[in-house]
């Protein structure tokens, strides 16, 4: 086990505000493990709490077997650590940045190229500009460089593609397949989730507490209903309509359909029954199919 | 090592590639000698002086005449005892008195000896120095040509006293308060900033989660600080020397060895001002008003400590830069060695190592 959090609680403003109650989870070697969560769930507090970088109220956390607390300069000295917000610095260059970094860790950027040449033959090109000038993704690929340069047994990535357009979002994730190849732990947090499906196991947190833990299929897997995507002509009405309906025992909105869950029976019935009480209510073209849930159906399944 | 070197190359990155601050670096000492030299050199005409000549003689009559020549003097004669010169002084009708006691030339001609008195006033000190300069030269000249052609040596003795600040005390001694001044703000606010702007941007963070020691990452941000104080003070003493005639009549070895004692004071309260905040506005604001404030008024160099409340006086003991004031006068103006100025020298030590011990055990290792 490479990362194991046991019963942790942090609070801030001396209790007031509770920020993770009671979390448990551990980290093999060689993972990518995500946790997936709304803003404010409490993911960037266990992340730092892992950095060393503020004491739980309770509960212990290890990384590599050292503990978070008292052997916190063991782990300081082996984890590369990425903050959810750009913390490189902006008047230095890409290169300067990189070469501050490594020396920062008794390394070169020649001695651990090997680790960061996927990535960092993307920003080369732009070495000499300050990291302040460069656009978000070329911003997190240096950061992502600056964290690996050390050579990390484990990698704490917080929020690493928030604010990143989609591509970029794309080819962060592919680079963090490429890192797992090289056998290092990763701990990612995102608030997309459609990249819970890229890791191998996720923590699904709310209001700083874990709803479930599974790899991505397994938590999909569980998912009790069946799911069904619904459209009409008139979405808002729909769903407003739909969440009136007898028939139903969920409805949210989820882009172009709304995902339902319909109350035991029948299903073909109930499915007739449905879109009969929508056309009276003036609903046209209803289209209705039954969908594998995705993992953010599982999440707020959870959540209710 | 290595670490640290690149460290402190990191920060005068940061310090070079920040114009503006760079210009307000260098650009502040400047100002201020030049305005504090205005204030300085301020031309002195139609000041009034009185005269009493107690002689009446020839040797008085041709002096006299020489004073009413100069566009400095406005003369007022009139023979009045001590007490009336003294109210004159009082009502403020006159800068300097001039006073020939009786048989001022049989003095002069059978004792080859004769006395002169300035009485100035010296609540304004950079006029009553001036004043008396002046007036003092006016009367050499004079010997000088009584001498021409004489074998024998003849002397006025001018007899100099100032009343109401006899030490002079104060503004004329500016440039080691500038001096002061200037160390103090660039070392206290530009390191206080610097930590506090690292744990703004989230860099802090990063630099904690690293094998590095903490301490280093504090101390490798004074090194840039402390050099750019050393040019500081260097383009200080080069003005003051040149533009206004400031004397460096010690060692200045001693004297940079002083100002490097105070620069090391100013970035441990730099560091703990730092270490004790967490954002620019109010990292700057206890700076200028912790720093900026105490530093001009209990110096002693705008005010002199002496006339302030027994408690400001007390108070002025915690302000760094008033024993370095006291060091830099010694040692500049009169020219004094370390055994004059060593206990001023321990004071600065003293609080050196207790600003920086309590700032190391107040620096976080962690965020909250």
């Amino acid at each position: 086990m490479d990362v194991v959090l046991k019963n942790i609680v942090k609070t801030y403003n001396k209790g007031k505000v509770k920020a993770v109650s009671d979390v448990s989870f551990s980290v093999e070697k060689g993972e990518l493990f995500g946790l997936i969560g709304p803003d404010g769930a409490g993911k960037t507090t266990i992340f730092r709490i892992l950095a060393t970088l503020l004491l739980p109220d309770e509960g212990t956390a290890s990384v590599n077997g050292h503990d978070a607390v008292n052997d916190y300069k063991e782990i300081r000295k082996r984890i590369g650590y990425m903050p959810g917000k750009f913390s490189l610095y902006q008047d230095l260059s890409v290169e300067e940045n990189l070469n501050f970094f490594a020396t920062l860790f008794n390394t070169s950027i020649e001695e651990n190229y090997e680790l960061i040449r996927d990535i960092y033959t993307q920003i080369e090109p732009f070495k000499t500009r300050r990291a302040g000038k460069l656009s978000g993704g070329m911003k997190q690929k240096l950061a992502l460089c600056c964290a690996l340069i050390r050579s990390p047994s484990l990698l704490l990535l917080d929020e690493p593609t928030t604010g990143v357009d989609t591509v970029s979002r794309k080819e962060f994730w592919e680079m963090l397949k490429g890192l797992k190849e090289q056998h290092i732990t990763i701990l990612v947090s995102t608030p997309y989730m459609d990249e819970a499906t890229l890791c191998d196991r996720i923590a699904l947190i709310q209001d700083g507490e874990i709803l479930s833990i599974n790899s991505p299929r397994k938590i999909i897997n569980q998912f009790p209903d069946q799911l069904y995507a619904v459209k009409s002509q008139k979405m808002s009405r729909l769903l407003a309509d739909l969440r009136q309906s007898s028939t139903i025992s969920s409805c949210n909105s989820f882009g172009e359909y709304h995902h339902i869950t319909l109350h035991q029976g029948n299903t073909f019935e109930m499915q007739k029954k449905l879109i009969n009480e929508m056309e009276h209510l003036g609903h046209t073209q209803i289209e209705i199919k039954s969908i594998a849930p995705t993992i953010e159906d599982c999440f707020i399944k959870l959540m209710s | 090592m290595k670490q640290f070197i690149t460290f402190v190359r990191k920060e005068f990155y940061h310090v070079f590639r920040d114009q503006k601050t760079l210009l307000l670096l260098f650009g502040m000492p400047v100002a201020q000698i030049i305005l504090f030299g205005f204030a300085l050199t301020n031309e002195i005409k139609n000041s009034k002086v009185l005269i009493c000549d107690h002689a009446r003689d020839a040797a008085t009559q041709n002096i006299l005449q020489r004073f009413e020549a100069s566009p400095s003097f406005n003369i007022e004669k009139n023979i009045l005892n001590h007490k009336g010169i003294e109210q004159e002084f009082k009502k403020g009708k006159i800068r300097l008195a001039v006073i020939f006691p009786a048989n001022f030339q049989n003095d002069l001609n059978h004792f080859n000896k004769a006395q002169v008195q300035l009485i100035a006033d010296a609540s304004d000190p950079n006029t009553a120095t001036t004043l008396t300069n002046y007036a003092s030269s006016i009367l050499m000249d004079y010997q000088k040509e009584l001498q021409e052609g004489q074998a024998q040596f003849m002397s006025i003795k001018t007899d100099v006293r100032m009343i109401y600040n006899p030490e002079l005390k104060g503004t004329t001694n500016f440039v080691p308060g500038v001096i002061a001044l200037v160390l103090l703000l660039v070392c206290v606010l530009m390191t206080s900033i610097s930590i506090v702007k690292e744990k703004e941007t989230g860099t802090m963070e990063l630099l904690l989660v690293s094998p590095f020691n903490p301490i280093l990452v504090v101390l490798s941000k004074a090194v840039p600080y402390f050099f750019l104080s050393l040019i500081n003070l260097t383009v200080i003493l080069i003005l003051s020397t040149t533009l206004m005639d400031m004397p460096i009549k010690g060692s200045i070895f001693l004297l940079y060895f002083a100002s490097s004692l105070l620069i090391l004071t100013a970035l441990s309260l730099g560091l703990l001002i730092s270490n004790s905040t967490d954002s620019q506005q109010a990292a700057m604001l206890i700076s200028l008003m912790g720093m900026l404030i105490p530093t001009m008024m209990l110096t002693g160099f705008m005010f002199p400590l002496e006339n302030m409340p027994l408690a400001l006086q007390y108070i002025s003991n915690l302000v760094p830069s008033k024993w370095y004031y006291t060091i830099t006068k010694s040692v500049m103006i009169k020219g004094m060695g370390i055994e004059a100025i060593w206990k001023e020298l321990l004071v600065l030590t003293v609080m050196t190592l207790v600003l920086l011990t309590i700032s190391i055990k107040k620096f976080k290792i962690r965020l909250a």
